[in-house]
């Protein structure tokens, strides 16, 4: 930085060089310009490149960055909906979006280019620095570099001592505090913190473990959707799930062969307060069985899954299922269950709809089929109170709302139907009062005659609440949190050990008493080293106790460069 | 079952107190701190240029000899004498004197700022464990107990670095002015009445992830405080190397803080101990979003931001290894980094849509 001592700096940085050579397994920077020869040249210019700090920290740095519009642009893998509403939104943005795949962020080419260039680097940095460091393992710490006085730490003094005297217990010394050593000529020369090195490789490799993990989880995980009534079932298998995705490599016949029911639903809300409403408990507890084993009970809560051999099932949301009976003309039954409706607000205002597909008859013995639009509030304000919606999440007062139609529900029309909604254009609503005007309000128990003895609809006492559920399999989960554990360990030890050299050479000085000289040098400057290298100064005087300085002047001279 | 529990009114408003005492004891102590930096301000000790603009003409080299004593005087051996050199290329500068700028009134208004700080601290601890206690549960459940967490952890990091005779006075002014900023924050907008959790984060991953996130974002902040004050103090170091006159009030603030050296060093040491600590945070949460969510890692965006800081910390630590990026242009990155640690706290809280969005806000 100033420049004024940089001969200084240069002939000192000539000394250390050779004794701090291999204390770290670093890809040396390059900063010399452009390749020498040929294709062949210019490829391992560029792999050379690709596999220097400086390029990782570059591709870091751009990984930081790609990830950032995922966060703040609707993303298909996290809400589909968003996606729509926002593309509805922004309707010139959406066809630049689009090229870009900034709605799939992460699966993406460009963010999928930076990470695998990223692993590359990764890769191409790693097996050299494995190599050179299973080589430093192998090898033995560097002789003493001729002037120790130039080393970050030193210290000397003179002793009584033999030198031969001195070494050997410097030898036992390092050897008993841990210390790689040797003796190379009139010094003794140690290492110690391998474990440094050894973490930072095992981090560096605890990455591509989680990379490879996480890749795998992808291609061969299955998660699938089901919503289950109290009182139903559900077996796993392909065609019962209302929903379902997997990666490109799962195979169907890899679905965990179990079956539940849910016995019952329990939700339980803050009934004062600001926070009224707001959700205190969610249980659901079932019956399960494995591949047709003995019944078991379990109670699966928000952030307690089930797990049933390589499959958890986790409890994703929840609503209620009225229960209704549709009667024809004649007063026969021709409908009865449980219908869920899907919550539209935090107090379950919740809608749906009625289907009944097959066994109604008209008055004039004529096929028909009926539909109800269902809205449902399991707490309602009071007839007068603004719109219909709920004031709490709990059935304190339920009422539905219906609005019948007769006709066609188009269920075979060919194109998927959503069993929430009503298709009502080949249909036609009910007469309500001489018009086809409000749907009517029923408390449980009550009945709806429809006009012209078309028959009637029960809104039961017994009102039901559903589930829904996620089944997933996701392989690699322990391989990533292996990966996850050692990248953890591989980084504490990476950080916090220190590696170092340190040097002890004992001449026989021309008055014939002999000199002892220690040095120590490490990766980078620490308090601790000049008091390791102290501490080891003080074990070593136990054998070479100091002898009284002949004068200042030559004490000083150790000092001076 | 801890839900079923109610929440005591009684004890909620006393928690309030406590935090509203705090505020107003970290007030005298931001006072007391100003005090000190003002009557430190009229010693003149130019240290610094002296020592920069010294070592030119001086024949000697530019190495301190450091005398590392003994602990405790059991061992009748005199301690052998350790020369240390600074590696090639830095700087040897003095550190500051501190604050105070060795006036002894400074340094009273100092000691005084720091006791109150005590105080503060005790009193802001106080109310939120009552806090917990009121609800029954960690007092982290949403943004206002966030905050009053976050910054009671970071003055107690910094009581505790001063505990262990680390030289760290100077993070007084700074720390308590954001902690009053924050505290502000968090009374007024942030406030939430105390109560019970949501069924989402009704886990003992709860105490794991959220207390280590909140500890790591105190040290975190330490860091970035120590990393801005290296930027202003390097770039005095250089002007004054370089033969520039600073301006009197830059000249009197830097002189008394620590040295660039020592102040990138003091970072360094805090980004690198915490982030191993910020993996595990990380890891931890994808642990509980895989129990909560049925996927460990779904790129939500809290999430997202999670991994940018950690890959932000990561380029940090990877540009101190790597010639040519040390010094300042590190320093950016940690700031970089720290900023996205901010965002994710307040931006994607209060912006974002989020999976974590229930914290409230
Ligand atoms: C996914 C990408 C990467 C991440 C997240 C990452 C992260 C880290 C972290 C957090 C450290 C600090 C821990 C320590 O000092 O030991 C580190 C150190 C290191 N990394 Fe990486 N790294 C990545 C890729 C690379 C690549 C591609 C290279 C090779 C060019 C590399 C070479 C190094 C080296 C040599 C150190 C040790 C620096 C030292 O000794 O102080 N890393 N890395």
């Amino acid at each position: 930085m100033s420049k004024t001592d940089t001969t200084e700096t240069n002939r000192a940085a000539g000394a250390d060089e050779a004794a701090a050579a291999d204390l770290s397994t670093a890809p040396r920077e390059e900063t010399a310009g452009g390749p020498a020869l040929g294709v062949v040249g210019w490829i391992r210019w560029f792999w050379r490149q690709l596999t220097s700090m400086r390029v990782a920290l570059i591709l870091l740095f751009l990984l930081s960055l790609g990830a950032v519009p995922g966060s703040l642009i609707p993303q298909t893998s996290a809400d589909e909906m968003k996606v729509a509403d926002f593309k509805a939104a922004h309707e010139s943005l959406t066809p630049l979006y689009e090229k870009l795949q900034l709605f799939d962020v992460y699966s993406s080419v460009w963010f999928s280019a930076i990470y695998i260039l990223l692993f590359v680097s990764l890769i191409g940095c790693i097996v050299p620095r494995t190599w050179q460091f299973v080589g430093q393992l192998r090898g033995l710490p560097p002789g003493a570099p001729r002037k120790l006085t130039r080393l970050p730490a030193y210290t000397t003094w003179r002793t009584g001592a033999d030198p031969e005297q001195v070494r050997e217990a410097a030898l036992g010394v390092l050897k008993g505090r841990r210390f790689r050593a040797r003796s190379a000529g009139d010094a003794v020369a140690a290492e110690k913190g391998y474990l440094r090195e050894a973490g930072n490789l095992l981090f560096h490799i605890a990455l591509i473990v989680m990379l490879v993990a996480f890749a795998w989880g992808q291609l061969f995980k299955s998660e699938g959707g089901k919503l289950v009534v109290e009182g139903d079932g559900f077996s796993n298998t392909l065609t019962q799930y209302d929903d379902f995705k997997s990666g490109s490599q799962f195979g169907v016949d890899e679905l965990e062969p179990f079956s539940f029911s849910l016995d019952s639903f329990t939700g339980t809300y803050e009934k004062s307060g600001p926070q009224r409403g707001t959700p205190r408990t969610f249980e659901a507890a079932v019956t399960y069985t494995r591949g047709g084993g003995k019944d078991e009970k379990a109670v699966i809560r928000v952030n307690e899954p089930l797990k049933i051999g390589d499959s958890k099932v986790y409890l994703i949301a929840h609503g209620y299922a009225p229960v209704v009976t549709v009667r024809d003309g004649r007063g026969k039954s021709v409908f009865h269950g449980a219908v869920p409706l899907l919550p539209i607000d935090n107090n379950i205002t919740s809608t749906g709809a009625i289907k009944v597909m097959d066994g109604y008859r008209d008055k004039n013995g004529e096929k028909q089929q009926l539909g109800f639009k269902a809205f449902f509030v399991p707490t309602f304000a009071g007839a007068g109170k603004g719109d219909m919606f709920s004031q709490f999440p709990a059935l304190d007062f339920p009422v539905m709302a219906l609005t019948g139609y007769h006709g066609n529900l188009r269920v075979d029309s060919g194109l998927p139907q959503n069993v929430y909604q009503l298709d009502t254009s080949k249909m036609t609503q009910f007469e309500v009062d001489g018009g086809t005007g409000v749907a009517q309000r029923m408390r449980p128990g009550e009945t709806m005659t429809l006009p012209d003895g078309a028959g009637s609809i029960t809104f039961e006492k017994d009102i039901k609440e559903w589930a829904s559920f996620q089944v997933s399999q996701q392989p690699g989960n322990g391989l990533a949190l292996g990966g996850a554990v050692a990248a953890i360990a591989g980084l504490t030890g990476s950080l916090f050990i220190q590696r170092r050299r340190v040097w002890v050479r004992a001449v026989r000085g021309e008055d014939g008493v002999t000199v002892v000289e220690m040095a120590g040098l490490g990766r980078s400057e620490s308090a601790k080293l000049p008091e390791e290298l102290a501490d080891l100064a003080v074990a070593l005087t136990a054998t070479a106790p100091p002898a009284p300085e002949p004068a200042e002047a030559e004490a000083s001279e150790g000092v001076e460069k | 079952m801890i839900l079923a529990a109610e929440t005591n009114e009684g004890l909620a408003q006393l928690s309030n107190e406590l935090v509203y005492a705090s505020m107003a004891v970290y007030t005298l102590a931001f006072l007391a701190h100003i005090t000190e930096w003002v009557f430190g301000s009229r010693s003149k000790v130019g240290r610094t240029a002296a020592a920069l603009t010294g070592a030119k003409d001086a024949a000697a080299p530019a190495t301190v000899s450091v005398r590392v004593e003994g602990a405790g005087g059991t061992t009748v051996l005199d301690r052998p004498k350790v020369v240390t050199r600074s590696a090639a290329g830095t700087r040897d500068v003095p550190d500051g004197p501190g604050a105070a700028g060795g006036t002894v009134k400074g340094d009273l208004y100092g000691r005084i700022a720091v006791s109150l700080t005590v105080l503060a601290f005790a009193l802001e601890a106080a109310g939120v464990v009552t806090r917990a206690i009121s609800v029954q549960r960690a007092p982290w459940g949403n943004m206002y107990e966030f905050s009053t967490t976050f910054s009671t952890v970071a003055v107690g990091t910094y009581l505790g670095f001063l505990l262990a005779k680390k030289n760290v006075r100077w993070i007084g002014l700074p720390l308590v002015t954001t902690v009053l900023l924050d505290l502000g924050v968090a009374t007024t907008w942030l406030y939430t009445d105390s109560d019970q959790l949501v069924p989402a984060l009704d886990s003992y991953w709860l105490w794991i992830h959220v207390s280590t996130a909140i500890f790591c974002g105190a040290v975190f902040y330490l860091g970035a405080v120590a990393t801005l004050l290296y930027l202003f103090r390097d770039s005095y170091e250089n002007k004054l190397a370089n033969g520039g006159e600073p301006g009197s009030f830059a000249r009197s603030v830097l002189e008394r803080l620590p040295s660039a050296a020592s102040l990138d060093k003091f970072s360094y040491r805090v980004n690198a101990a915490v982030f191993p600590l910020w993996t595990f945070t990380i890891i931890a949460g994808a642990i509980w979003a895989g129990d909560a969510w049925g996927r460990y890692w779904g790129w939500d965006a809290k999430e997202v931001w999670s991994f940018i800081t950690w890959v932000g910390y990561a380029a940090y630590l990877h540009a101190r290894a790597t010639a040519g990026w040390k010094g300042r242009k590190a320093a950016y990155i940690a700031l970089i980094a720290f900023g996205c640690f901010l965002f994710n706290y307040y931006g994607v809280n209060i912006f974002v849509s989020s999976k974590h969005s229930y914290a409230g806000v």
